[in-house]
Formats: C-alpha cells, sequence, structure tokens
C-alpha cells in the first residue's frame, strides 16, 4: 500500500481536517457565552484527490459526506487541519482570495429545481457566475459563452433554450443547465453533491454519461458525494465510505467492490435494492439508523449497529438502553411494564459511561439481573454481550461495567486502507486478552 | 392474484385543468389488487402514478375530475359523498406519503395521533384497548414503548417514517397505498423499510399498492407489477415474470435503465415522457420505442393476454386479427435531439 501524499499529481490534499458545528445551547446557555457542545460533522479526515480522476465519497445522511465537499471549497470553514489545493491552504484564505480560487471549483447541488432561480432566464442563471467574477462585461460575450456551455450539456440548440426559465425544463434538462453554470468558468475541480438522486432511474445514466463525457473534455476532477453506492460503482476510481465524521474505508473501486472490508461498507452494499426478483434473499441489515452527531458512541462509531462488533469496540450505557427498548418493542405491553418498573429511571443510562450503577430496592435489583439473562439467553450471539465485562447486584443495585473503549485507526489492510478493529492485529490480541481475562473471572 | 380483490378498479379517469388544456394524468386505468398482495405501481415522474394512487382515495386537489370505478366492498367510491369516502379511509384504505415529517403534527406526542385516529375511527375502542394495540403496532414496526409519550422531532427519519406506518396500520385497514414511501430516505433505512412492507401480509394481511419510480424497489417487495406510462397502464404481471421477460418494450428499456451493483453498461431511454396534455398518437410510447411499427401511430393498441396473469398494452403481442398486411414494418426511431432527453 503506497501511503497517501507519496504521489505528487495530487490536486487536492487534504490533511487532519476537522468540521465542528457548535451547537446553540439554550437562551441561558448562550447568554452567558457558553456553549452547548459540537457536532464534529467532519472528525480528522485525510486523503488526497488525484488529478483526473472521480473520488466518491460515499455515506448516509449525517455522515458528514456533504460537510466535507463544502469545506474543500472553502464553503464550509474549516476547524482544524488544512486543505491544500493547486498549492496553496484553501483553510487559511481570506474571502476575497477564496473568490479567486472558486473560479477553479465548482459544485453541482443535489436539487436541480432549488438550484435555479426561478426568476432568472437559463442565459441569465448559466451566465452568472461570469458576471460575478466580472470576467465578460459585455452583453454578447455573456452570450456567447453561455451557448457554448449549453451546448456542450447537450442542451442544443443553444438558442432554444437560453430565454427560457427553469419551470419550462424538465428534470434533467435543469440538472444540464446546472452543470452547465459550473462549467462555465473552466474549473478544474467539480464537487458532484448527489447530481442524480432527485432524477428519475430512467434520466441518472444520461447525466452520469454528460459529466463523464465532460470530464474527459475540460480535464476534469471530480469529488462525487452520494448515498448510492450502486451509481458510484460506474463513476469512480477510488472510495471514500463515510460514517459519523470518519473515513471508514478508503481505496481503489474496484478493490472495494470486490470484496468490502468495513461492516459498514458491507451493509452499504447488501442494502442497494437487486433487480431480480428471483434472487432477492432476506439480508441481514443492520439495526437503526446513523446516531446522533452530537454525542456520538463510544469507541467505534459504527459498534451499535455492527454486527461483528466485539470486546474493543467502545460499549457503553447508551447500548444497554437499546438492548431493552429492542427487546420491549418485541415482548409486549405488559412484560414492558414490569420490566420498565424493575429498571425505574432510564435516563441514567443516557450519559455515555462504560460503567453505570442502577438503584433498586426491595427487589428489583434481582428482576433487572433476570431481566438481562433472559435477554441474553434469548440471543447469545447478540455482540453486545461480548462487550459486557462484569453484571452483578450489590446493596440493591444492578452494577455494570463494560470493556474500556479502544478508538479504531484508519490501516492499511489489503489494497485499501480502513478504520476497524477487525483489521487490527492490536486490537484483535487485546480482544482476545479480554476474554481470557473474563473466562477466568467467571471460572474463578 | 388468487380470490376476491380487495379493490378493482374500473376504467378511472382523471384530468386536471391546466392554462394550456385539460391534463390526462390517468387515462382508462383498470387494475385488481387481491387481498394481502403487494402490487408495484411503477413509471417515470409525471406519468400519473401517485394521481392514480389518489383517486382511488378520492383525495385529488381542486379542479380534479374523476370518472370510471373505484370498487371497494361492494361500492363504487367515484361519485360516493365525501363524507362516506371519508369514513372508509383508515379501517378500509390507509395511505402513507413519502415525506413523513410534514404529515405529523409537530406538537403532538406519538401516544396523542394514535388517540386521534382511533377515536376517530374505532370510537368504541377503550383507553386500555387503544394504548395496547397502539403499542403493539409500533412493536411490530421496531419502536420501543419507552417512546410513546415522545414528540416526532425526536425521532429519526427512518423512524418517522415507521410511526407513519404504523398509524396507518393501527385501524387495520385491507388495503395501504404508499406512496414513493422510501424515497426520503437512506440506503439502509430504505431496505428496512421495504421489509416492512414485504411482510405487511404476513404480519397484518393488508394488501399494498406501492407506487414507485424505482424497479429495484418492485423487485425486493412486490408481488405482481404493473407498469405506467403516460396516464395508462402499458404493461401487468408477477413481478417475477414480468422482470424475467417484458413483454412491452417500454418495460425493457425501464428494466435496462436500473443501474445497480450488477449493471454492466449505462442504458438511457432514449427522448422523455410526454406530456399528457397532448400525448402521442395511438401508442403513446411510439415516439421513445425501439421497436416501432407504422401501425403504432396510428391505432390505439387494443389490451392482449400473452400468458396467465399477464397483460399488455402493445401491438407487438397482436391482436393478429386487428393487424393488416404490412402494419407490421418496423419503421425506426425517428431522430430524437439530446435536448429533448432527460
Amino acid at each position: 500500500m503506497r501511503p497517501e501524499g507519496s504521489r505528487n499529481d495530487a490536486l487536492v490534499s487534504v490533511r487532519g481536517l476537522k468540521t465542528y458545528y457548535p451547537i446553540r445551547g439554550s437562551f441561558a446557555q448562550r447568554l452567558i457565552g457558553r456553549e452547548a457542545g459540537y457536532v464534529k460533522a467532519v472528525d480528522d479526515v485525510s486523503f488526497d484527490l488525484h488529478k483526473g480522476e472521480v473520488l466518491g465519497l460515499v455515506g448516509e445522511s449525517g455522515s458528514g459526506k456533504t460537510t466535507l465537499g463544502r469545506t474543500l471549497l472553502g464553503l464550509v470553514r474549516a476547524t482544524e487541519g488544512s486543505v491544500v489545493f493547486e498549492g496553496r491552504d484553501i483553510t487559511r484564505l481570506r474571502e476575497r482570495e477564496l473568490r479567486l480560487h472558486r473560479r477553479r471549483m465548482q459544485i453541482v447541488f443535489q436539487d436541480p429545481h432549488a438550484s435555479l432561480n426561478p426568476a432568472m432566464t437559463i442565459e441569465q442563471a448559466v451566465g452568472h457566475p461570469l458576471q460575478i467574477h466580472g470576467l465578460v462585461k459585455d452583453r454578447e460575450g455573456v452570450r456567447a459563452r453561455v451557448a457554448s456551455a449549453l451546448e456542450h450539456v447537450g442542451l442544443a440548440p443553444a438558442e432554444q433554450f437560453m430565454d427560457k426559465y427553469p419551470s419550462d425544463l424538465s428534470g434533467g434538462q435543469k440538472q444540464r443547465a446546472v452543470i452547465a453554470r459550473a462549467i462555465i468558468l473552466n474549473p478544474v475541480l467539480l464537487v458532484a453533491d448527489e447530481p442524480v438522486s432527485m432524477l428519475d432511474m430512467s434520466v441518472r445514466a444520461k447525466i452520469l454519461e454528460l459529466m463523464l463525457e465532460l470530464k474527459r473534455d475540460f480535464d476534469l476532477t471530480y469529488l462525487y458525494v452520494t448515498h448510492d453506492l450502486a451509481t458510484a460503482k460506474f463513476f469512480c476510481d477510488r472510495l471514500a465510505i463515510m460514517y459519523l465524521g470518519r473515513i471508514v474505508e478508503l481505496g481503489p473501486s474496484a478493490a472495494i467492490y470486490e470484496d468490502p472490508k468495513h461492516p459498514y461498507t458491507q451493509a452499504l452494499l447488501r442494502a442497494i435494492p437487486e433487480p431480480d426478483p428471483r434472487r432477492t434473499v432476506p439480508r441481514n441489515l443492520p439495526r437503526g439508523e446513523v446516531p446522533d452527531a452530537a454525542q456520538p458512541p463510544l469507541g467505534c462509531s459504527f459498534h451499535p449497529r455492527c454486527p461483528k462488533a466485539f470486546e474493543v469496540c467502545g460499549w457503553e450505557t447508551r447500548d444497554l438502553r437499546d438492548l431493552l427498548e429492542r427487546r420491549w418493542s418485541e415482548l409486549g405491553e405488559e412484560r414492558f411494564e414490569s420490566e420498565r418498573e424493575a429498571f425505574g429511571d432510564l435516563t441514567v443510562l443516557d450519559s455515555p459511561a462504560t460503567r453505570v450503577s442502577i438503584p433498586g430496592g426491595a427487589g428489583r435489583a434481582r428482576r433487572m439481573v433476570d431481566t438481562l439473562n433472559d435477554a441474553r439467553a434469548r440471543d447469545p450471539d447478540e455482540p453486545f454481550w461480548s462487550g459486557l465485562r462484569r453484571m452483578g447486584a450489590a446493596d440493591d443495585r444492578l452494577e455494570l461495567e463494560w470493556h474500556d473503549p479502544v478508538e479504531p485507526r484508519l490501516l492499511p489492510a489489503g489494497e485499501v486502507e480502513v478504520e476497524c478493529h477487525l483489521y487490527d492485529e492490536e486490537s484483535l490480541r487485546e480482544a482476545a486478552r479480554r476474554r481470557e481475562e473474563g473466562a477466568e473471572l467467571a471460572a474463578g | 392474484m388468487s380470490g376476491e380483490p380487495v379493490l378493482s378498479v374500473r376504467d378511472l379517469r382523471v384530468y386536471y385543468s391546466s392554462p394550456r388544456g385539460p391534463v390526462r394524468a390517468v387515462d382508462r386505468v383498470s387494475l385488481d389488487i387481491g387481498a394481502g398482495e403487494v402490487l408495484g405501481l411503477v413509471g417515470e415522474s409525471g406519468c400519473g402514478k401517485s394521481t392514480l394512487g389518489r383517486g382511488i382515495l378520492g383525495l385529488l386537489p381542486e379542479g380534479a375530475v374523476s370518472d370510471g370505478q373505484v370498487l371497494y366492498g361492494g361500492r363504487n367510491l367515484i361519485g360516493l359523498p365525501q363524507r362516506d369516502v371519508r369514513r372508509l379511509r383508515g379501517p378500509g384504505l390507509g395511505l402513507i406519503f413519502q415525506e413523513p415529517m410534514t404529515r405529523l403534527n409537530p406538537l403532538q406526542r406519538i401516544e396523542d395521533h394514535f388517540k386521534e385516529t382511533l377515536d376517530q375511527h374505532e370510537p368504541r375502542l377503550g383507553e386500555h384497548e387503544m394504548r395496547k394495540r397502539s403499542l403493539e403496532t409500533l412493536g411490530r414496526m421496531g419502536i420501543p414503548p419507552t417512546r410513546f409519550r415522545q414528540y416526532p422531532h425526536e425521532f429519526s427519519g427512518g423512524m418517522r417514517q415507521r410511526i407513519m406506518i404504523a398509524l396507518a396500520l393501527v385501524l387495520r385497514p385491507k388495503l395501504l397505498i404508499a406512496d414513493e414511501p422510501t424515497t426520503a430516505l437512506d440506503v439502509i433505512v430504505e431496505a428496512q423499510i421495504l421489509g416492512i412492507l414485504a411482510d405487511l401480509k404476513r404480519n397484518f394481511g393488508t394488501a399494498l399498492l406501492l407506487i414507485t419510480h424505482n424497479l429495484g424497489i418492485v423487485a425486493e417487495a412486490c408481488d405482481r407489477v404493473a407498469v405506467m406510462y403516460a396516464g395508462q397502464i402499458v404493461e401487468e404481471g408477477p413481478a417475477r415474470d414480468v422482470f424475467a421477460d417484458a413483454a412491452h418494450p417500454y418495460t425493457r428499456e425501464l428494466l435496462r435503465s436500473i443501474i445497480s451493483l450488477e449493471t454492466s453498461e449505462l442504458h438511457s431511454i432514449p427522448g422523455a415522457p410526454p406530456n399528457l396534455i397532448e400525448p402521442p398518437s395511438a401508442c403513446r410510447f411510439h415516439p421513445r420505442c425501439p421497436e416501432v411499427m407504422r401501425i403504432c401511430p396510428v391505432k390505439d393498441p387494443i389490451e392482449v393476454k400473452p400468458a396467465a396473469g399477464r397483460r399488455v398494452l402493445c401491438w407487438l403481442h397482436g391482436p393478429e386479427a386487428k393487424i393488416a398486411e404490412g402494419d407490421t414494418i418496423k419503421l425506426g426511431r425517428g431522430a430524437i435531439a439530446v435536448a429533448d432527453e432527460a
């Protein structure tokens, strides 16, 4: 595996990039100037974007992929780290200097209907960047440049479209106009944020083909931001899979589709509908959804949903709450009422911790233990149990302790890099040590 | 489909008025949905599939006119007074929309949503029974009872859609109409919701009309599929058979344009869906059809049944008796400007 950065054809080099959004707290907190915390939308990300390649930034909503794309363009300010574009760190540029760079990097947004001003004609909209950057002064010059851009994106003859309004165009035509506006300044880098996901299936291929053509004709480099691994397969040379602000897998597309390493990448691939009714089999999908980025899970962010998580992945109080809630949605109202009563106030499980002591009294601690034992007996293979280090009832309290979390690292694995303990020798050794220790504890 | 259908649509037409003339969004559509069956209704944007779903439920906007028959429980819902149709909605016919957030009241707890729904349609249910039924339905959708008293904003997009489905199912409807229920969701959550919808029959005995533009979703969740083009059903049949051997050229083109992990070559359908004010003559797909024949722009196609349980609206399949000599000569698709595509 060649280390990132050793190639000198990087158009963009991203190193240790963090983009945090402050959370607006209560009125009182704001009054005394205290922040309520941060959402780590992009949390320490490094990669290179090579000249002429298409890099896919893939993840679900809340993964930080859109924020990362925008930070790269300087549309969102980075909190830390660097984005070196054509030799300059754009995170340190002032707005005026940034504007010069923006000619070289453009963005296409997801929703073509929202990207065009309904009161502007196509000529005005597509020619707008020329005016903003003061590149072409006379109307005739603008018109000629717009016409050429429109013809390049297949809106030909251009005269037919110049005086139209967005409402006269179909979804696919609008997206073509948006792309025309993006290329009119002759950029070198195009960030395409879900450019086809609002379009009909029957139109998607056309827009993707157009973008590949433009890439060849104009020598473009693309950052393709998407949640859809099926279109990415066609479009991308390399992929960066994101989850909750981190890149969890990075490498050549072919290698990732051939042999996805991270359990999250595997899940994303399994979730794509298979257009063949004869071959659909029940798929194991991860439970739940992307958690709140304001309070990410301990350890590996994916561990609460991961079917392969084990001792070191970061088990904690909130995982117990999830386990109980899953159990109660299945067991019916009566079991729920009585077990819920035994556990009392569940909010003690809401702040992340690897130890918790739940007050019981009058036999409630025993009932809590019974509940957990029953849950374990019903589903002994549930990964949660591997993370539980100790469980006991003492002084009518339920005492629980989980194994300490270990932060996963992005490490080379074959042709790719992956951030998962399953591919980290040290983590595997540590987990084995903890398992042995647990067995001794149980025996002694 | 076996046994009596839950719902039969016969010659349904829905027209809208527009400044440029009437829009024929649904034009003489007939279909049956069997008990517990999942029927996928698929087509490109603007083909009339959403209007058809709404037309069935009598939920059309002002200015829309419908005509024909929607037979449910021995009655024709078209022309029935609004009050009577409303009474059938809920316990008989449920609807799930694309964007769940806009359908939940942000000021009401989940509990109150269920109370209101049950109060309205099943007022005789006692307080305890209401709660029990609500929690049970939510539980099957994977929403824990601990969250019954929370507000909509405290849930993720996928959970809100589960709540919407539970709200429809708590009335045990015979038929649920779901209009692009997963379009606003992420891939993994979409797959989770599709799993739930595909299991409705087993868990609730509810039939489902699933409206979508994504044939991959149809393959995942549906027993049968109806393909809609320019206001008409052009092909219908068991999902397996249609996917294995599509009869209508439009269905074949749609299938080829799916981008999945198995796709080895990008394909798109030339041209764009027609406007429904002045649709193309005779077969409405003829300007985009790779197999267009001399008869196609001239004579309205007649529905034929190429195999058991299947129907198709295309001259390639006959009926022979109506086709004259020379009618089947291939025309070759006219040049379609790139600009008219997409």
